[in-house]
């Protein structure tokens, strides 16, 4: 028998591991709440604003926590600008345009990326933190940065949920959620609204890109890999719900890790069959906003 | 591709594909022109090649391009056969590192292009399906850069008959295996190993219970703890470092990815794990890799191919190994990479076969020529004597470390030459802890 010190390891380390696939899910959950749009290049983002957090690292000598204050905004003026430029062209009653554009453009990003940066395998460097350990009992250590990464997701879906109900953005984001046409009526640009949220939406993107070029290798072709896990986390949590959000990550997490523990073969297949479990006894998910 | 798609703005005086298509023309009629002399159309005798450019597997098809401009000026005087100069263009493909786009671009080559002989590289990806479309096609194709069982048996090869049209030069997972032993070999450990094989046609190869690394190492004494095949883009190794934890592994072995092995490798620190040697196939390959992981890249060890310290010569430039990485880093300011030499090595092969052919014109005659090849490569003799296969000769093969020098760079050190003595050994084996 595993011993329990280890469950508990294994289990907190997938709880961790959780707190990034909610920041994965967070801007994805954002903009389809809002707008209903599936944004296919969402995986392909989160690996441009890691190579932006590389250049700002090589090119200022700053960290890559410190680099944030430079990649968050760059990103979240190219999601307002991409928004009012090109997508909000393809909303409309039918799905399809926006997700075939947004898939266009993960072609474009990956490829834009390879001819900058070439297929090198590239990784920030945060030094110490990287490999820092807190011991808390026997056979049971906790990471430092899967730990700060966690702390950082709760706080991303803090804001994003006090954004989203107790400030004049958020009601405008909610009001157009709800009823586009009312809410142009009502005197909202919902232009102007996707855009910014949008924005948003990739200033996360920039956050999660950055914690996961930390913790592993990227290349400019890794992104839509980790778009899955994005996906189900928010589908786990619910539409529109940002602690669901952060729930489904959790589950996903820790689902997978069981499932590494019985047979590391079974990891992700364990992670997909608590999605699909959710999916049959709660088509909504766990926390529904958006129907 | 362009007269497809629907014509809803057809409506404008000029249409954005015509300008598209106008714009195209005029960027590729100057290679066009450039490789069709009309005086010489007959004496045009063509190389299609087919490699990975884009995508995950770019990185090993990154000196296609160096090693195509050298190549292609060595042939501007042209290539002389029986008495008469021949112009050789090579076509080059990009695979996009997907194997049905491999396809797709092999069977354009030889059935639009009408290639005289094909050669590709890089990974069962490449280098499988386009040997299938020659094979069926029936023309003369040349591989390299992919262990030799995957090419074989990943293709239904029987050991008995062979393929007819389409050899291969590289080495196998014997060679892995025995320059890993031997690597391990050289330093006090109490030969407990932990695998990490993933999921994938490397994986499940290197993890066979039967003809992988599991009974090779328990006959030289190592005891193996292979917890399973994880799927590739693992976010999480702890159940893998908890058991090595346990059974107390000083040595890690197995064939990864970079991302998988960067995030095993980070977790393994903060839960506390530190084994004495860590020796990773593919991962390791690349100085980027290595680079991107700072200071904790130091000491880890891999099988080594092809180093500028390996003793051979390419019989096309008369370069040394050395001489060859140098030119392409002051080509192209990137440090050398393995790949190079074999991909240099694919074009020596090439060139030496269309010099001894018999008969340009006739495939059998190209194809007679591969099966008599007795050449010396940069990266080692190239003749097929049936051994290991038929259809695959193979190349040496050694095992190192990544040694950090005195200037912060990294260099691949030859720890151990057992399984090929002919390659210097460059230092010894250090241990990570």
């Amino acid at each position: 028998m595993v011993p329990l010190m280890e469950w508990v390891n294994i289990i907190l380390q997938g709880a961790l591991l959780g707190g990034l696939y909610a920041m994965f899910a967070a801007g994805l959950s954002l903009i389809f709440g809002v707008m209903r749009l599936v944004n296919i290049a969402h995986g392909d983002l989160i690996v441009l604003a890691a190579y932006l957090s590389l250049l700002a690292t090589d090119a200022f000598g700053l960290g890559p926590m410190t680099s944030l204050l430079v990649v968050v905004p760059l990103m979240a003026v190219i999601g307002y600008t991409l928004q009012r430029g090109i997508l909000n062209q393809t909303l409309g009653p039918d799905l399809l345009p926006p997700l075939l554009v947004t898939f266009g453009l993960s072609i474009i990003i990956q490829n834009g990326l390879l001819e900058l940066f070439t297929a090198d395998s590239r990784r920030l460097q945060a030094g110490a933190v990287e490999v820092a350990s807190l011991h808390v009992a026997d056979g049971l250590s906790i990471g430092v940065l899967p730990l700060l990464q966690f702390v950082t997701a709760i706080a991303v879906i803090a804001v994003l949920q006090l954004v989203f109900y107790r400030t004049a953005l958020g009601r405008a984001f909610r009001a157009t959620s709800d009823d586009q046409d009312v809410a142009q009526l009502m005197g909202l640009d919902n232009r102007h609204v996707f855009g910014l949220a949008m924005a948003l939406s990739l200033a996360v993107v920039a956050i999660a890109g950055i914690f996961l070029a930390v913790r592993t290798n990227f290349d400019p072709a890794i992104g839509p890999a980790r778009l899955i896990f994005g996906f189900e986390a928010v589908i786990i949590g619910g539409l529109g719900s940002m602690w669901g959000t952060l729930a489904g990550g959790i589950i996903l997490g820790v689902a997978q890790a069981i499932g590494a523990q019985l047979d590391p073969g079974w990891q992700l297949l364990a992670g997909h069959i608590a999605f699909l479990i959710i999916l049959a006894i709660k088509p909504d998910g766990l926390f529904p906003k958006v129907q | 591709m362009a007269d497809r798609t629907n014509g809803t703005r057809s409506e404008h005086g000029i249409s954005r594909r015509t300008l598209v298509k106008a714009g195209l023309g005029a960027i590729a009629a100057p290679a066009v022109l450039r490789v069709l002399p009309a005086d010489a159309q007959s004496n045009v005798i063509k190389i299609g090649h087919v490699g990975p450019r884009t995508g995950p597997l770019a990185g090993f098809g990154e000196a296609n391009a160096f090693i195509h401009e050298q190549v292609r000026g060595i042939l501007s005087k042209g290539l002389s056969n029986g008495g008469k100069t021949w112009q050789v263009q090579i076509i080059s493909k990009d695979s996009q590192s997907s194997g049905s786009r491999a396809a797709e671009v092999a069977s354009e080559l030889i059935l639009s292009d009408k290639v005289n002989l094909v050669v590709a590289d890089s990974t069962p990806d490449t280098t499988n399906p386009v040997a299938d479309q020659c094979e069926v096609n029936e023309v003369p194709c040349i591989t390299t850069n992919c262990p030799w069982q995957p090419y074989f048996f990943g293709r239904k090869g029987d050991p008995k008959k062979g393929f007819t049209w389409t050899y291969h030069f590289f080495w196998g997972l014997e060679d892995v295996i025995a320059s890993f032993l031997a690597l391990w070999d050289s330093a006090p450990t109490n030969k407990v190993v932990g695998g990490l094989f993933p999921n994938d046609a490397d994986g499940n190869a290197w993890g066979d219970p039967k003809l992988g690394l599991p009974p090779a190492l328990a006959k030289a004494g190592y005891k193996l703890h292979d917890p399973g095949r994880y799927q590739l883009m693992n976010n999480d190794f702890t159940s893998q470092i908890t058991a090595f934890k346990n059974i107390k592994a000083e040595i890690v072995t197995g064939n990864m990815i970079p991302p998988d092995f960067a995030t095993f490798w980070s977790q393994a620190a903060q839960q506390g794990f530190r084994p004495k040697i860590v020796t990773i196939g593919k991962a390791l390959l690349f100085p980027s890799v290595i680079e991107s992981l700072g200071a904790r890249g130091d000491g880890l060890t891999s099988e080594i191919w092809w180093t500028p310290h390996h003793p051979f010569k390419s019989s096309l430039t008369g370069q040394s190994a050395r001489e060859l990485t140098d030119a392409y880093v002051k080509a192209t300011n990137r440090p050398w990479t393995q790949p190079i030499g074999f991909q240099h090595a694919l074009f020596e092969v090439a060139i030496d076969v269309l010099k001894r052919a018999k008969n340009l014109q006739d495939p059998k005659s190209i194809l007679e020529a591969i099966t008599t090849t007795k050449y010396n490569s940069i990266v080692g003799p190239v003749q097929w004597t049936g051994q290991p296969v038929k259809n695959v000769t193979k190349t040496p093969l050694v095992a190192g470390q990544w040694q950090r020098q005195a200037n912060g760079k990294y260099d691949l050190v030859i720890t151990t030459n057992k399984p090929a003595p002919e390659i210097p050994v460059g230092g010894k084996l250090k241990l990570l802890s």
